[in-house]
């Protein structure tokens, strides 16, 4: 099982790489929508099964939709490639780049002077989750409700005078 | 089920956080920003989960419930904020908003 963990790591690690070089956003999305994939089976293999569950139905399930109906519904064509096949020059990426890299490595340097031990290999099932989640939690599951609510109300108002425009345009 | 060190998920993590951080400051189209602030989120996320997994407690999983359900509503007016964009100005390049009485 240790095996399953390290190659989804790395794949997910290749796919999210994947998906900021792309130009076509749609194939970003293919390659994101991987790498969440195994970002569940992480999960999954870590004992976090409920988690790993709700990573493939909302997050590769639900969000990704939402990207691909707006992709869709912008209509981006091969224009756009190329206009991001230009913007991705090496000039542009190399500097975000290097100090990112230097970051990951003060990270890792940091991160390997300590051993803190391996997780546990146990499973903490649902019903453990839903304890916690109605027990100690259950403020923070209301405020989540109404973080909800006013997405929902955001979205509606924000998305309300597109349409019209949408069904103008040839 | 795998017992991997603790330190080795983090890194992982923090690699998968970087990824998106490097999305954010090297893409100028808004969507793949958007893109990457979920590749980042997800990040936040894991490591989460691999703490939570190493005391054997659900608290972590709890808190990567409070993200997804964070980054749903983030994701759902950044898009509605995105045709707006698009129905405005006709573009999807986050560079170019200000250059036009943005």
């Amino acid at each position: 099982m240790t095996a399953i963990f390290y190659i989804s790591a790395a794949i997910a690690v290749v796919a999210t790489f994947l998906t900021i070089t792309r130009v076509n956003v749609v194939h970003s999305l293919l390659y994101f929508i991987c790498s969440l994939l195994a970002t569940g089976v992480m999960f999954f293999v870590l004992g976090a099964t409920f988690v790993a569950a709700l990573v493939v139905i909302i997050n590769a399930g639900a969000i990704m939709v939402l990207f691909v109906f707006v992709i869709m519904m912008l209509n981006v064509g091969p224009q756009s490639a190329d206009q991001e096949r230009a913007r991705l020059r090496p000039h542009v990426w190399i500097g975000p780049g290097l100090l990112s890299l230097l970051l990951l490595i003060e990270l890792v340097y940091s991160l390997g002077r300590y051993h803190t031990g391996v997780t546990s290999g146990q499973t903490v099932g649902p019903q453990q989750v839903g304890t916690a989640l109605f027990g100690p939690y259950l403020l923070a599951v209301e405020l989540a409700s109404m973080l909800l609510l006013a997405g929902l109300l955001g979205a509606y108002h924000l998305g309300r005078g597109v349409m019209t425009f949408m069904d103008r345009k040839p | 089920m795998a017992t991997i060190p603790v330190e080795t998920g983090f890194i992982i993590a923090g690699l998968l956080f970087l990824l998106g951080l490097i999305g954010v400051l090297v893409r100028r189209n808004i969507i793949y920003i958007l893109l990457a602030i979920e590749i980042m989120l997800n990040a936040a996320g894991l490591a989460f989960v691999v703490a939570g997994a190493h005391w054997e407690q659900p608290d972590g999983q709890v808190m990567y419930f409070f993200v997804l359900t964070m980054a749903a509503a983030e994701v759902a007016v950044g898009l509605s904020l995105v045709l707006q964009m698009y129905h405005k100005f006709n573009t999807l390049d986050a560079n170019l908003i200000n250059r036009m009485r943005g």
